[in-house]
């Protein structure tokens, strides 16, 4: 009996690693160890620049899964940078609570007040979300302006007993032999080393997850994913609710280390937010490899070319409506555009193969 | 109660301001569907082209808004033709990534050229002048014109867009563009054209901007706020509505000033989310997006 058309003749599954992420993987484990242990020779500025540098790259993959996968355009993040910096100077100057543990207390309670924040923006659809976000972030930067006991429109300083309570600085005093700025620097470099590496953890988490299935299918066509049962509602309130959290922390870690808050540094809408598109933009919108790449650029441009002023802000503006223009997939999408390759493997690809024919 | 009715007053009249700035936005949006985030850096730009004119040529700002107008037309045009007709399409990202790094061109090259000083539109007399209505009550002049010429504009967009034959091509592109292509509509030029038009309601904007008060190149983005609050409020769609919009936005300000000054721009956002909250479309809704 010939049985040959019952049986297949290829075999389906889905993949998501591909040869460079393989590759990848060992080289970042290398990169991060040179990370965590560039405190022991590097200088107090270059420590600096890195946690500048690590803020970015956390706001900018925060916004990217806003903005790249669930569509969810915000001109208005610095709502939640601002809040969480507040936050941390509520709850360490008045609540006297230690700023490790308001760190992440930040993060919860900016969580808790996006889902109110949420329910009201996402009556605004589209290119109007956007320019909602913006008003609600208007709306907090004047509230906070009216808070005396946090200093008002004019802002406030941490006290040094708050900023040198920070475990572990006399550890690095003592190891390192530096003096307590310099040993502030170094610990607020490895919260923030830890932070972006936790954001990058848990975004390529969140994209690897089934509701990532589904994110990714928001990214690539709404209309089809609805469609096929995703919860559009849900899954972006939940991606707006965790990303604020993340957001409102890494706020709180940011005025940690400038120790001086005041509503308009705070709620900038260029600082932290057209910084932020800037380095997504450039990189790659919707991939977890371009906002990476974004802050690399963005970090070099700031650090040499920041000295022209007003030049500087004229040349990004230009570089970003370009890029959106001729590339709008960012650097990262040209390179994808010659070659195929994955460094977080979160995309799923089809891969077919032939079944060998069994001799009979 | 004097009080009150004077700030009855006074927001109505600082309402027509934000019907003016909304005007401009309400157009883009209902020909193009195009949100601006740069359309308060464009105010303030032509409000700097009105300063510039006037005092290179001796003009009164009056007359002086008179010759912005055919400039800022032309760059209005131009503006779409070159680059914003590029960003139409399904997604919404382009437009409004190309706008927002505008809205930083625009602000910082004129940080450039103007530093960060307070300008203002000077014109004599009617500045200060007032008609006294009686009971301590009175209205400025220049805040009466901009209420009447909010209305005037809104009155010749309205006679625009439903009695001429561009108007109706803006309405054929904004309802289906793919017929009034097929109908033989060269949308790219009618996106232009409307553009430089919105070019011209943004010059009579600018022209109230600088007589009321004093400007400087960084104040673009929160009059891009009020235009779009006055938009929402009003109902996407509708010029009547945003005027209603403005002089709500207005009315809200007015009475959080009378609270307390610091409160002013505040009560105005509040009224805004408020509306939003009871009538997410506005108050004269007309097109659903």
């Amino acid at each position: 009996m010939d049985d040959s058309a019952a049986k297949p003749t290829q075999t389906f599954h889905i993949e998501t690693a591909g040869g460079a992420s393989r590759i990848a993987a060992p080289i970042a484990i290398l990169i991060v160890l040179v990370l965590a242990l560039l405190p022991m020779v590097a200088g107090r500025t270059l420590i600096q620049d890195f946690i500048f540098l690590f803020y970015l790259l956390a706001l900018a993959q925060c916004w990217n899964l806003l903005a790249g996968y669930a569509g969810l355009i915000s001109v208005g993040q610095q709502v939640f940078v601002g809040l969480g910096g507040y936050l941390l100077f509520a709850l360490t100057l008045i609540g006297g609570l230690n700023p490790l543990l308001a760190i992440p207390l930040a993060g919860v309670i900016s969580a808790l007040f996006a889902l109110p924040t949420a329910l009201i923006v996402f009556r605004l659809r589209g290119a109007y979300f956007a320019i909602g976000t913006w008003v609600v972030a208007e709306v907090y930067r004047l509230v906070f302006a009216q808070i005396k006991p946090l200093g008002g429109g004019t802002g406030t300083s941490l006290t040094p007993s708050v900023t040198s309570s920070v475990p572990g600085i006399e550890w690095v005093k003592a190891l390192l032999d530096v003096r307590t700025p310099a040993a502030r620097d170094i610990v607020s470099y490895w919260i923030a080393l830890s932070l972006v590496l936790a954001t990058l953890a848990g975004v390529y988490f969140i994209l690897r997850s089934r509701r990532g299935l589904a994110l990714g299918a928001i990214r690539d066509q709404e209309g089809a994913a609805s469609g096929l049962g995703v919860d559009i509602y849900r899954i972006k309130l939940a991606v707006y609710v965790a990303t604020a959290a993340m957001t409102g922390m890494i706020g709180a870690l940011i005025y940690l280390q400038k120790a001086r808050i005041s509503p308009d540094a705070a709620f900038s809408v260029l600082d932290w937010t057209a910084y932020v598109i800037f380095i997504v933009v450039i990189g790659g919108i919707g991939t977890m490899e371009g906002p990476v790449i974004g802050a690399i650029i963005f970090y070099l441009m700031q650090r040499y070319l920041a000295d022209f002023g007003a030049w500087y802000l004229i040349l990004l503006g230009t570089i970003g409506i370009l890029i959106m223009l001729f590339a709008p997939r960012g650097l990262w999408g040209l390179i994808l555009n010659w070659r195929d390759v994955t460094i977080f493997p979160i995309r799923r690809r089809l891969a077919i193969r032939a079944v060998p024919k069994k001799r009979a | 109660m004097t009080g009150w009715i004077d700030a009855v007053i006074q927001g109505v009249l600082l309402g027509g301001l934000y019907a003016l700035f909304a005007a401009g936005l309400s157009l883009m949006f209902g020909v193009m569907r195009l949100v601006n985030l740069a359309h308060g850096d464009l105010i303030v730009l032509a409000a700097f082209a009105i300063l510039v004119i006037a005092t290179k040529l001796g003009l009164d700002p009056f007359i002086a808004v008179l010759v912005a107008m055919p400039i800022l037309f032309v760059l209005g045009y131009a503006l779409q033709h070159v680059l914003l007709n590029r960003t139409l399409g399904r997604d919404l990202l382009p437009p409004l990534l190309v706008t927002f790094g505008l809205s930083i061109i625009i602000q910082n090259g004129l940080l450039q050229l103007f530093s960060a000083d307070s300008q203002r539109l000077r014109s004599g007399a009617i500045e200060t002048a007032s008609i006294p209505l009686g009971g301590g009550i009175a209205v400025g002049v220049v805040p009466l014109l901009t209420l009447l010429s909010a209305i005037a504009v809104i009155v010749l967009l309205k006679f625009i867009f439903y009695r001429t034959p561009i108007g109706r091509a803006f309405r054929a592109t904004s309802d289906d563009l793919e017929i009034a292509q097929l109908m033989g509509v060269d949308h790219r030029r009618i996106f232009a054209v409307a553009m430089g038009l919105a070019f011209v309601v943004i010059a009579i904007a600018a022209l109230y901007l600088g007589l009321r008060a004093n400007f400087d190149p960084t104040i673009g983005p929160a009059r891009l706020l009020y235009a779009f609050e006055a938009v929402i409020i009003g109902g996407l769609g509708s010029f009547w509505g945003t005027l209603a919009g403005g002089i709500v936005l207005g009315l809200a300000q007015t009475f959080g000033a009378r609270i307390d000054p610091e409160w002013q721009i505040l009560a105005g956002h509040l009224a805004f989310l408020a509306v939003l909250v009871v009538r997410p479309r506005g108050l004269f809704p007309r097109v659903q997006d």
